[in-house]
């Protein structure tokens, strides 16, 4: 892989990030980080229709009629969403309920427009499907974050697994309450708001 | 890029056909599937709520527990078994504004339920309206037809963590060995209370009352009213048929 591809790849992943640099797909990234199971299996569904629109959208590039570009790109995406769903419900059940509708919401999830649009039209399908694959890694990596700290502090688990010990807790004679707040979309608010400033400190990036 | 008109219909209408196609062929193909594991689903918690582990069971294996444990059973309006009628002919309306499903044959109404041999248990169907979301569960009584055995949600949309919780071991544990009947005879069923039950209710009470969902205050009132509300459905069976 040549030096470019290497950025391509790299670039979404923290300095261009979608979530904490671009604060694009922040409703996805607030409703299914409650759980990291979900997080993950998000984040995956999302990667697959993100490179895949990415390398269809980049291959018809040159035949897209311009005026109806936006259109076209949204079949692609919409398909490929459906078909994510209907594998999630066909292979993955249990993960697919908890999900419920947010898979279905990929559709209009910015990030993948916005590949779709700024990137896809304009490069050829290789630099296209690592944009994609960056971009994924990007915003599965901030979901992963959040959902980490959503679970550990307000459910006392990490994929579903005890963390907490059960000794510590106020019905146990300890002192310990898990955080609901970490359940509702403000926890997620709070935790994305900290990573961004962490983030920017440490790039020294400001906003114009 | 400018096209021509003609080249812009022909290249979305390749596009739609295409994508079509595609979807078409996935959904057909996937359709078995996706049924099987909601019909799965659905048995493993009717096993559920009699309080099988069936956490760690193969698929086969919750099929065949299933097959040799649990039979369908059609009560008409009077409360009887109406043995001539099968569960597959039965027609679901559902009530949008309450949640709650209703079988028809031929306009008439049944009630389908579920008889477990092994623990014996009689089984209902429940569902209603919580805050978001219909919730879809299981509700099984013990052979005496006053003393919960155990209560599952297969299906909600309630917020994970609050009304979520619906689902949660503590929150179904909390049903098991409560009563449906008071001491006069009256089908009290069991209410989700606010806050904890020993702080709100005692003596007798305590039979008919479990601790509620602290933050989703409106999805266990929505538990408690649809509870007793299918119950009062199947209440002349269960009055006819009880032992306890």
């Amino acid at each position: 892989m040549d030096k470019k591809s290497k950025n391509i790849i790299s670039d979404p992943m923290v300095d261009n990030n979608p979530i904490t640099k671009q604060v694009l797909g922040i409703c996805s990234a607030l409703a299914i980080t409650v759980k990291m199971e979900q997080a993950v299996v998000m984040s995956l569904a999302l990667a697959f229709v993100l490179v895949c629109s990415n390398v269809i959208i980049s291959l018809l590039r040159k035949g897209i009629p311009g005026k109806i570009r936006i259109i076209v790109q949204l079949i692609v995406i919409a398909s490929l969403v459906i078909l994510a769903d209907q594998i999630l419900k066909a292979y993955l059940y249990d993960i697919s309920k908890q999900l419920s509708v947010f898979v279905a919401l990929i559709i209009t999830n910015c990030i993948i427009m916005g590949r779709a649009e700024a990137f896809a039209m304009q490069n050829n399908y290789k630099d296209a499907m690592y944009d994609g694959l960056g971009n994924a890694i990007g915003y599965g990596s901030v979901l992963i974050i959040v959902a980490t700290f959503r679970e550990l502090l307000g459910s006392g688990t990490l994929f579903n697994y005890s963390i907490m010990p059960a000794s510590i807790y106020l019905e146990n004679g300890g002192w310990y309450v898990n955080n609901g707040l970490m359940l509702l979309a403000p926890g997620a608010f709070i935790i994305l708001g900290l990573i961004i400033w962490v983030q920017r400190t440490y790039t020294h990036y400001i906003e114009d | 890029m400018q096209h021509n008109n003609f080249y812009t219909f022909r290249f979305i209408a390749i596009i739609a056909f295409v994508a079509s196609l595609l979807l078409a062929l996935a959904s057909t193909q996937l359709k078995e599937l996706q049924e099987f594991n909601v019909e799965l689903d659905k048995k493993k918690n009717i096993l559920k709520c009699i309080g099988k582990d069936v956490a760690l069971m193969s698929a086969d294996a919750i099929i065949k527990e299933y097959k040799s444990n649990i039979r369908n059973i059609i009560l008409n309006s009077n409360g009887d078994i109406a043995a001539n009628i099968a569960s597959e002919n039965l027609e679901s309306v559902q009530n949008k504004s309450t949640g709650q499903l209703n079988y028809f044959i031929d306009n008439v109404e049944y009630l389908p339920a579920y008889k477990s041999s092994n623990p014996e248990a009689f089984i209902i169907p429940i569902s209603g309206k919580g805050l978001w979301s219909t919730l879809y569960g299981y509700f099984a009584l013990e052979n005496d037809l006053n003393t919960v055995m155990g209560i599952t949600f297969y299906k909600h949309g309630e917020t994970p963590g609050l009304g979520g919780e619906v689902e949660k071991k503590w929150f179904k544990e909390n049903f098991v060995g409560k009563k449906i009947f008071d001491q006069t005879g009256e089908l009290v069923s069991i209410k989700v209370v606010k806050g904890k039950v020993n702080d709100v209710y005692s003596g007798e009470a305590l039979n008919h009352g479990v601790d509620g969902i602290s933050g989703a205050t409106i999805t266990s009132r929505g538990v408690s009213d649809f509870l007793k509300r299918d119950l009062l459905r199947y209440g002349k069976y269960i009055k006819n048929n009880r032992t306890n």
